[in-house]
């Protein structure tokens, strides 16, 4: 389904992913986080950078204990848990988060 | 690691581009890393090709994922065997390969090489003492 982003229409996959990574904004995240009932704040924000990032760095959507460990050294220990991150993003940091970021869903998810 | 941690191997033997297989190999390792097997890869023939740095695809149309080998460390992928031999007859050494590295984080993220530099017989010796060898 095709989401309205700032009057432009972004196309998605059957699961609510951007088809096209160059289409996303900041916006997109928004858009998408409010259609789940989340409204970012800035430690969202943290992780939805660091996908992007990482995401730039090595091409991938990297796996939930990928992204667990990986925040945990960069945002501190506090933060490198999974209680953190799926309070953060409750439908799952790998699928949910890489979603509001604009990647593809992480490769190993299922 | 448990008893029922198996030894994995995945042989990489053609060129990065022209057919799906290098790309197909390192998504197969990515997702059989969630599963806490002992995993390794090797690269014999062309498949040196595909760590080799300095990729550029901007001609041939497909997506450059050679940054992704670097993240293989993240996923606790940290043997990467490269065969001698392969690299000699393609006239490459290890300086033409990308530096790639893993973090201990036992000692307290200690930067280390993944890259492991075996001749033909070490390798096989290697591959002897493997439970599975995916070969792409």
């Amino acid at each position: 389904m095709p989401i309205e982003v700032n009057g432009k229409t972004l196309e998605t996959d059957e699961e609510g992913y951007l088809v096209n990574l160059s289409d996303w904004e900041p916006a997109v995240a928004e858009i998408m986080a409010k259609e789940d009932d989340l409204e970012l704040n800035s430690e969202h924000w943290d992780i939805i950078t660091f996908l992007r990032e990482y995401y730039e760095e090595y091409q991938i959507a990297p796996a939930v204990r990928v992204l667990t460990k990986a925040v945990g050294k960069k945002l501190g220990k506090e933060k490198g848990n999974s209680k953190y991150l799926y309070a953060l993003f409750p439908y799952g940091p790998g699928k949910q988060a890489c979603r509001f970021a604009g990647l593809p869903k992480p490769t190993g998810c299922i | 690691m448990s008893e029922d941690t198996k030894k994995f191997m995945y042989l990489n033997r053609r060129a990065p581009y022209g057919t799906i297989y290098a790309w197909e190999s390192l998504e197969v390792v990515l997702i059989g890393a969630a599963f806490e097997q002992d995993v390794s890869l090797a690269f014999v023939d062309d498949g040196v090709y595909q760590i080799v740095k300095g990729q550029d695809t901007g001609e041939v149309d497909m997506k450059n994922f050679s940054p992704t080998y670097s993240a293989l460390g993240d996923y606790e992928v940290t043997k990467l065997y490269v065969e001698k031999e392969s690299l000699e007859e393609r006239g490459l050494t290890l300086d033409d390969l990308m530096h790639l590295t893993w973090e201990d984080e036992d000692e307290d993220w200690a930067e280390k090489d993944s890259i492991r530099l075996v001749s033909r017989e070490e390798l096989a010796k290697v591959m002897e003492g493997q439970d599975v060898v995916f070969s792409f």
